[in-house]
């Protein structure tokens, strides 16, 4: 993997998470990949769980709901609703975890409203920027934290990479 | 140290912008107080507080050098604050190389091979 196609994550503020990832296809294909269920079954589970079901009803208002099986077959979903919607260009969506441990009630004012861009880049490419807005730092916090032990030996190894950058640079 | 620093101090010293500041310039190289008072323009004493923060959660290491101090990152130090970043990361960036492959495929289905 190269390094400029590696995902930048950075906090703009304290309640925000910005990611941002370039990808080698037009935008049209990546917007595509991105609101069709049978294909964001295939790429948003990562290699942690199995898609149990990936439900998009792509319409302001409409209802979204992604779910995967762990290993140990526990289900992992999130939700939302969608709040803005332009083709190829913008999705404005709440996500909610289903397994956040808080009272059922607060799920939903902890909703975080993720707004997803979808810029042309150069030579066909697309730059696709998501902006978590968080309702607080706590939340943002504990969504850096959450789990994902699958996958904590490579970010280890990741982990490895950045401290020997911090601690020896260029 | 009178107390191991905790993951939280480690947050909190890196969550104010501008000890992010110092730690970019410091990450670069070791630097003395007054290069960093020069290159952000903050006063020395605003300085000073930061990098005595910096180094209560072991975040930045001073040495003496003749008569001036000399401050560097502690990369080892940071490490919670990377665990804690670059897990959500990984995650983000797993689903994307999935996503790579997806497109690879939408793109020979033919969906979109005119020219641009």
């Amino acid at each position: 993997m190269s390094d400029e196609k590696r995902a930048k994550l950075t906090l703009p503020a304290e309640d925000q998470i910005l990611i941002t990832r370039e990808f080698d296809a037009p935008r049209n294909l990546v917007y595509k990949a991105w609101t069709t269920p049978e294909l964001v079954a295939r790429w948003w589970t990562a290699r942690r769980g199995t898609a149990k079901g990936m439900e998009i009803d792509l319409r302001v208002g409409g209802r979204w709901r992604y779910a995967m099986e762990m290993p140990d077959g526990q289900e992992v979903a999130f939700h939302g609703e969608y709040r803005e919607i332009v083709a190829n260009e913008r999705i404005v969506s709440t996500e909610v975890f289903e397994g956040a441990p808080l009272p059922p009630e607060e799920l939903e004012p902890n909703a975080t409203v993720n707004t997803i861009t979808f810029a042309e880049g150069e030579g066909g490419r697309t730059v696709v920027t998501m902006l978590i807005q968080c309702p607080s730092p706590e939340v943002r916090e504990a969504i850096l934290a959450s789990g994902m032990e699958d996958g904590l030996q490579d970010a280890l190894d990741l982990l490895e990479e950045v401290a020997r950058e911090i601690s020896h640079p260029r | 140290m009178s107390r191991m620093p905790t993951t939280a101090d480690a947050f909190n010293a890196v969550a104010e912008p501008r000890r992010r500041q110092i730690l970019d310039l410091l990450a670069e190289r070791e630097r003395p107080v007054n290069e960093i008072v020069g290159l952000t323009g903050l006063g020395q004493p605003q300085v000073s507080k930061h990098l005595r923060v910096l180094r209560e959660v072991g975040a930045v290491r001073a040495r003496e050098q003749g008569r001036q101090r000399l401050y560097r990152v502690d990369g080892e130090a940071l490490r919670p604050v990377f665990d804690w970043v670059s897990r959500y990361q990984h995650l983000w960036e797993e689903r994307f190389e999935r996503l790579d492959d997806v497109l690879e495929d939408l793109k020979k289905d033919g969906g979109d091979d005119d020219e641009r």
